[in-house]
């Protein structure tokens, strides 16, 4: 089923006990390390650590499948981007130009190129798996619970998973509506031109937020009749209490980063230099 | 003893209404009671129960005088938090109250916003979970759940607060029958273990008597019309006055010419004596004709050995197989998952069948797109609301036209004329915003009528809506099938429905065609009543009682004279 991507689903892993507030910092600092360092030693071993993560955390591929391609694929074009728009860009960072072969013009294909195109790719990698594996195995409740314990006003994590529980409805509505306008004669195939169909998206749209706007007078009343923002605090069924391997894990991450920053700017450069 | 609840010479005035909605209400009700409140859409019944729990004054805004005081407290002194300690209500939408992602977090979530410890929330969510029966769905989320079972899971999020009253706002709107019943059943055991105060707002009496209640009001136009014992109730006239749909047993009783006594108990025809009644009905089965067998006329709509599944090996509909012939009026009725929805979307071409035909006039239309098909089968959504796209009523109406590039003139002179025919026309400039509820529908059926289609499907015609409101949308249908010769197909759990409209009820339980027969046989019958979830009609228990072996050709007979009745009363109205 198409709703099943990239939505959480309970497993009993090592990982799936951690708190969401845990895995949101380790999360962040992850991707800020990744993306300052271009060192590929430091890449290398975040890869490893991901992969490691990944495999620990009994993520499927059908969970995240379809938005691993869909990276990919822009991945891909950032590549080719890369060569067509800046092809020395390598030569700029390594000081030394290798050619390997020879194309037209500037366009030569040099091994610090490659080698430099090769640690965007790393990059890519070593967050990509932390990301996908960060929602798919976060309860978005107690996600919302660890957020407000970290301060954040308990309207902004309850908005989230609020959405997170209409979305299964409102994609059920759109398909009727979708198809009863179809039935009217409104063609939303492939036959015709992109523009009409979007053209056409709004005779869907608008019905769409008409009953939406139903639902959330329903909801917002229901909410209210059950006492919701009575307090400035609440409590949370769903919340959990962080244990020894929360803040191993969140110690782990915050020496990890330090080392990595020192390892990659030892000899004053983002970029670790083979050549 | 005090009342828990007290209305003293209350009248309510909304602000955006020129008349108020409540006037002059006097109501009392003691600790332990369990009330029913009846009355028509726009009687003011939900606004009753706005006031109660404090919705009325704070979410909608207006005037009022008078005193109401529950519990000892003024709701509109202490706002709805503070009457959410006092009061818990349970919406009519079943879907929509659901908050939390899992039944756990939403039976929690008026705790959770209580500050309650997580360790005592766990041990109250068990406790209230055993009550309702929901302990093994805790970790479910509601997309798992059927209707009835996220009602429990409303119940269980109100009981979990300790409330002396709870509110139940048209509870069975959304359940087929035998859900319904089970649903009476609950809000009854509740009310007696519980020792909790019970107000139930319905305009489906027959249903909510499936177990006793202590006093009926009835509401119309803002105020109390009767406040009484069922029983007594039923002997007057006031139900049928006030536009409320009588027990059918009832109204049997009186077309066979009885009066009804309060002291002969009529709240249950299982327990009601009916030696008084008992010779009438049988005189009156006897003289009442049956209507004169139409012959059949040619196939309109075909379903030829359907199949079909979304994952294989797990069917949604097996083997389906019917005929529906030109100008007939039918229903397809099952509980709430059975395949309904399915077999229209089938039929109209949104997805396509495992195995076997479907024939429109004796050709397949397999190859057909869904627009072609839109042309020749009318659907009709529930809720007019997901499907109206244009803020004016002539656009919306048009809208099939147009896109299929229908010359203006001719868009104009067929616009005006169906409008005509769903006595829309004075609207025909109007925004559809303007329109209540029931205009929208109509609006929605113009909209597919407009094509001229051969067949039309309707999913739910009635749904939510009174009696009156129910007979106008029915008895239009039935204008359009008589007059114009449309064929009808309607998805549908209305009993009511199902028994005074349509001449066959085609019956689906688990994805298998279980009964293709009249509705007086499928309503007698009680192993295709159990399995599609529906409920014998209560006409069974009174011929049986009456000692009149033919209980469907009662049934039928009843139906017919109805029918009679109805139609005697429109050309009276109409001269």
């Amino acid at each position: 089923m198409a709703g099943r991507i990239l939505t959480y689903e309970e497993k009993d892993t090592w990982i799936h006990r951690l708190g969401g507030a845990t895995k949101m910092i380790f999360f962040l600092l992850w991707s800020i390390t990744g993306m300052l360092t271009y060192d590929t030693r430091v890449l290398l071993v975040m890869l490893a650590v991901s992969l490691v993560i990944f495999k620990v955390s009994k993520t499927e591929w059908r969970q995240v499948g379809t938005v691993f391609l869909f990276i990919l694929f822009f991945l891909c074009l950032n590549l080719l981007a890369v060569f067509i728009f800046s092809p020395n860009q390598g030569t700029e960072v390594y000081g030394t130009k290798t050619v390997l072969v020879t194309l037209f013009g500037e366009h030569n294909i040099t091994k610090e190129q490659l080698f430099y195109e090769f640690n965007i790719l790393l990059k890519y990698f070593t967050v990509t798996p932390v990301v996908l594996m960060f929602i798919v195995t976060t309860n978005p409740s107690e996600f919302a619970a660890s957020l407000n314990k970290l301060g954040i006003s308990y309207n902004i994590g309850y908005a989230i998973a609020i959405a997170l529980r209409y979305v299964p409805d409102v994609q059920a509505d759109f398909t009727k509506i979708k198809h009863a306008q179809e039935a009217r004669g409104i063609e939303m195939s492939s036959k015709t031109s992109l523009w009409e169909r979007m053209r056409k998206m709004s005779m869907i749209i608008f019905p769409l937020l008409f009953s939406s706007m139903d639902r959330i007078d329903v909801v917002s009343n229901a909410m209210e009749l059950r006492g919701f923002g009575k307090h400035k605090k609440r409590t949370w069924y769903m919340e959990k209490k962080l244990t020894k391997s929360d803040y191993l894990t969140i110690g782990f991450v915050v020496v990890f980063m330090v080392a990595a920053l020192c390892v990659t700017f030892a000899d004053g450069s983002r970029f670790y230099n083979p050549f | 003893m005090l009342p828990i609840i007290e209305f003293k010479n209350y009248t309510f005035q909304y602000r955006s209404q020129k008349e108020p909605t409540l006037l002059d209400i006097n109501l009392a009700i003691y600790p332990g009671e369990k009330v029913l409140i009846v009355g028509p859409s726009g009687s003011g019944k939900s606004t009753l129960a706005h006031c109660v729990n404090g919705m009325v004054p704070f979410s909608f805004a207006g005037e009022s005088s008078g005193s109401l005081t529950v519990s000892g407290k003024d709701p509109a002194k202490t706002g709805i938090f503070g009457m959410s300690k006092t009061v818990g209500t349970v919406l009519q939408d079943t879907d929509g109250q659901f908050i939390g992602l899992t039944v756990a977090e939403d039976v929690a979530f008026a705790l959770e916003n209580d500050c309650v410890p997580q360790d005592k929330m766990f041990s109250l969510v068990d406790e209230v979970a055993e009550v309702v029966d929901i302990k093994t769905l805790l970790h479910h989320a509601p997309t798992e759940l059927s209707g009835g079972q996220k009602q429990r899971v409303s119940m269980a999020g109100v009981l979990v607060d300790d409330v002396d009253v709870l509110l139940f706002d048209e509870p069975l709107a959304n359940l087929d029958p035998a859900t319904g019943k089970r649903a009476i059943d609950l809000i009854d055991r509740i009310h007696k273990e519980k020792k909790k105060t019970i107000l139930i707002i319905e305009h489906r009496l027959e249903d909510v008597l499936y177990r006793d209640v202590d006093r009926i009001v009835v509401i119309g136009e803002g105020r109390v019309v009767a406040d009484c014992k069922p029983d007594e109730l039923l002997a007057t006239d006031i139900l049928v006055k006030e536009g409320i749909r009588e027990p059918l047993y009832v109204t049997a009783l009186k077309h066979a010419g009885c009066t009804l006594r309060a002291e002969d108990l009529p709240q249950h025809i299982e327990s009601m004596k009916l030696d008084r009644y008992r010779e009438r009905v049988q005189a009156w089965y006897e003289q009442v004709a049956l209507p004169v067998a139409e012959p059949a006329k040619e196939p309109a709509l075909e379903v030829l050995d359907l199949d079909f599944s979304y994952i294989s090996g797990n069917p949604i509909l097996q083997n389906i197989r019917f005929c529906i012939r030109k100008g007939e009026m039918i229903s397809i009725v099952g509980k709430n998952g059975a395949g309904k929805s399915t077999l229209s979307n089938l039929i109209c071409g949104f997805i396509n069948p495992d195995r076997g035909k479907i024939l429109l006039g004796g050709s397949d239309i397999a190859d057909k797109s869904i627009k072609e098909r839109g042309e020749v089968i009318g659907l009709v959504m529930q809720n007019p609301n997901q499907m109206i796209s244009k803020p004016m009523i002539f656009d919306e109406v048009a809208l099939g036209l147009a896109v299929r590039g229908v010359p203006e003139e001719e868009i104009k002179e067929r616009v005006y004329e169906t409008l005509k025919i769903c006595g829309l026309y004075p609207f025909r400039n109007w925004p559809v915003s303007a329109l209540s509820f029931g205009q929208k529908k109509r609006v929605t059926i113009a909209s597919i009528l407009v094509m001229n289609p051969q067949v039309l499907i309707l999913d739910e015609p009635t749904a939510g809506q009174d009696y009156k409101h129910y007979t106008e949308i029915m008895e239009f249908l039935k204008e359009l099938n008589e007059s114009y010769g449309i064929t009808i197909i309607m998805i549908t759990h209305d009993m009511h429905l199902m028994l005074e409209y349509t001449d066959r009820a085609i019956v689906i339980a688990d994805g298998k065609l279980i009964a293709d027969d009249t509705p007086a046989h499928v309503l007698t019958d009680e192993r295709i009543a159990d399995q599609a979830y529906l409920k014998k009609t209560s006409l069974y228990d009174l011929a049986v009682r009456c000692g009149i072996a033919d209980a469907p050709g009662f049934v039928d007979r009843f139906i017919y004279f109805e029918r009679q009745v109805r139609e005697h009363g429109r050309q009276n109205s109409d001269v």
